[in-house]
């Protein structure tokens, strides 16, 4: 049953093959099987999700279900979620029972969907490798040793190691589709304000976007389906009808421009990972696409516009936490200051505590206008290049990232190093474009991401382009041993 | 740029976050890196570039000035480290 897709398993659903209640007990024991080792979840909600499981079950007799439920998912534990801990993989929030849903939980349980846990991550999502978690690395369950990729590492594996078909993430600089890439699945950021931030805890405001795992571009168009859409609770969601993602799926590409920039391709790239997107550029070749050569001038910009923009937001938002309303609080604090101090000092981790302090660095009286300023000027010098790149072509690709997974603290000492991981996906977040990755075949036995950009709006385009190439070839159906 | 331990005192003091005096120099290291990293944006000429703030230019919507939230306080207090008849306590500030 494990190895099914969502598409698959609702058919089984619908037609009576399996029961929901059948199938939330299989990932439960699959989870207890296999989670000790991989620490990809934070909770475990196993009577809530069998309760859900067997209202869902009660919905698909009744005939009005939808194609989520009875699914069971695993929930990045940064969204909130009522009476069920939310802790953003940081002991300030380690205590923290949400009193509300975030609206993309509301809207996936509203679906029908079984949530049945909150997976870990890096604490606040600040991290490409998962190691930043209060609750420990989450392992890449290809190669153990191996990180699953960040922030949203612990929903990547969970989907990676079969233990639940379908996932939640948030993608700032590439926590989607960076960790989708390392753990071999299907992972998509849709474009900024398609899916509600409300209830889904800030890093960087203009930045951060919520999105799905899964094994195929065909599961990803029913989960980004039921999770978009205008929210008047986020002020920045945006107001607009959400496509049909799955209707235009068997799309044909012939005629399909992919545009390829140079600066993708250059210095920084593995040479296996390399080979392997080769190689999924000629199938699309095969499909009917044209290749066309761009340039995006600014690229090279990005991840240090990236780490002004996002630690200066984060230092920002995460000012909240202050050991008075909710949370983390310092034990016997001997004044107001000593109160915060401490509970901040004391509740975050390392990589928090450093971006919190480059943004109130760079946000400081002196400074904001050589950094903030001058980051968010780039800003629109980066977003530019990809308009003049879209007037030309209808798609991007490149590789996620430049290397396949890497080895846990292998990074961690250096800053720097860890944010180069992200170097091909940040400059979609500056931009606030839709992108996904997905599975295009594997470089020393590790998986290998293919990196899709699409104009605003575009996610349909995306997951046509996406699904096309899984049906030409099966590197989204290969699964990590052991699993 | 590099930062020396008095600058992150301060900027730790600016961000009410407590750090451990015996981890300044790494402090002071890391973020010595990330502001040499990030000093490349200065050599950019963006003379005439308006800062963007919002990836689709959005501007903050507006909504009919009317009450739309119930009384959720005892709720949300529920998760609250302390408090007290509906409010909030903290250490004494007025002596």
């Amino acid at each position: 049953m494990h190895q099914k897709t969502l598409v698959e398993l609702s058919a089984d659903l619908h037609k009576g093959r399996c029961s929901s209640v059948e199938l939330t007990r299989a990932c439960l024991d699959r989870i207890s099987k296999y989670d000790g080792e991989l620490n990809s979840f934070v909770t475990v909600v196993e009577q809530q999700a069998l309760a859900a499981a067997q209202a869902a079950d009660a919905r698909i007799k009744a005939g009005t279900a939808g194609p989520l439920t009875g699914i069971p998912f695993a929930h990045k534990d940064i969204f909130c979620t009522l009476g069920v801990k939310t802790s953003c993989g940081s002991k300030m929030l380690d205590n923290f029972i949400a009193p509300y849903d975030a609206t993309v939980t509301r809207k996936l349980l509203e679906a029908g969907a079984v949530m049945v846990g909150k997976t870990n991550m890096d604490e606040f999502a600040m991290g490409s490798s998962n190691e930043t978690s209060f609750y420990g690395a989450v392992k890449n369950p290809w190669d153990a040793a191996t990180v699953p990729g960040g922030s949203s590492g612990g929903s990547a594996a969970a989907v990676a190691a079969r233990l639940v078909p379908a996932s939640t993430g948030t993608d700032t600089g590439g926590s989607i589709r960076q960790p989708a890439a390392l753990c071999g699945i299907t992972g998509i950021k849709p474009t900024y304000g398609r899916v509600s931030r409300y209830g889904m805890i800030a890093f960087a405001s203009s930045l951060d976007q919520g999105g799905a795992f899964t094994r195929t571009a065909e599961d990803a168009a029913v989960m980004l389906g039921a999770m978009a859409g205008f929210d008047p609770h986020d002020s920045t969601s945006v107001d607009r009808p959400v496509d049909d993602y799955t209707g235009g799926l068997n799309t044909p590409l012939q005629g399909l421009k992919i545009g390829l920039p140079k600066e993708y391709f250059g210095e920084g790239l593995d040479a296996g990972v390399a080979a392997a997107i080769e190689a999924s550029l000629d199938e699309y070749r095969k499909l009917g696409a044209t290749l066309v050569d761009i340039s995006l001038p600014n690229t090279h910009l990005s991840v240090p516009a990236y780490y002004v923009v996002a630690p200066a937001e984060c230092s920002s938002n995460l000012s909240r936490f202050d050991g008075v309303r909710f949370g983390y609080r310092a034990s016997e604090p001997k004044d107001l200051e000593d109160l915060y101090t401490r509970s901040r000092g004391e509740g975050f981790g390392d990589e928090v505590k450093r971006r919190i302090l480059v943004g109130t660095y760079a946000l400081s009286a002196g400074y904001y206008d050589a950094y903030y300023l001058q980051a968010q000027k780039v800003r629109r010098l980066i977003r530019d290049d990809f308009l003049s790149a879209f007037g030309q072509v209808d798609v991007i690709m490149g590789p996620t990232a430049p290397s396949v997974a890497f080895r846990l603290g292998e990074k961690a000492d250096d800053p720097v190093s860890m944010y180069l991981s992200d170097t091909y996906t940040i400059a979609v977040n500056l931009a606030g474009l839709p992108a996904m990755s997905i599975p295009a075949g594997f470089s020393g036995g590790l998986p290998v991401g293919l990196h899709v950009v699409g104009n605003y709006f575009e996610e349909a385009r995306l997951l046509n382009v996406g699904h096309q190439l899984q049906q030409a070839t099966d590197w989204h159906t290969h699964s990590p041993q052991g699993f | 740029m590099s930062l020396d331990a008095a600058e992150i005192k301060k900027i730790a003091h600016l961000a009410r976050l407590g750090i451990n005096a015996d981890d300044i120099p790494e402090y002071s290291r890391n973020l010595s890196d990330i502001l040499a990293f990030v000093e490349q944006l200065n050599a950019v000429d963006t003379a005439g570039v308006e800062p963007l703030a919002h990836p689709l230019e959005a501007t903050q919507r507006l909504r009919p000035d009317a009450v739309s939230e119930t009384d959720n306080r005892d709720n949300f207090q529920k998760v609250a480290p302390e408090t007290e008849s509906g409010l909030y306590l903290v250490p004494q500030v007025i002596e």
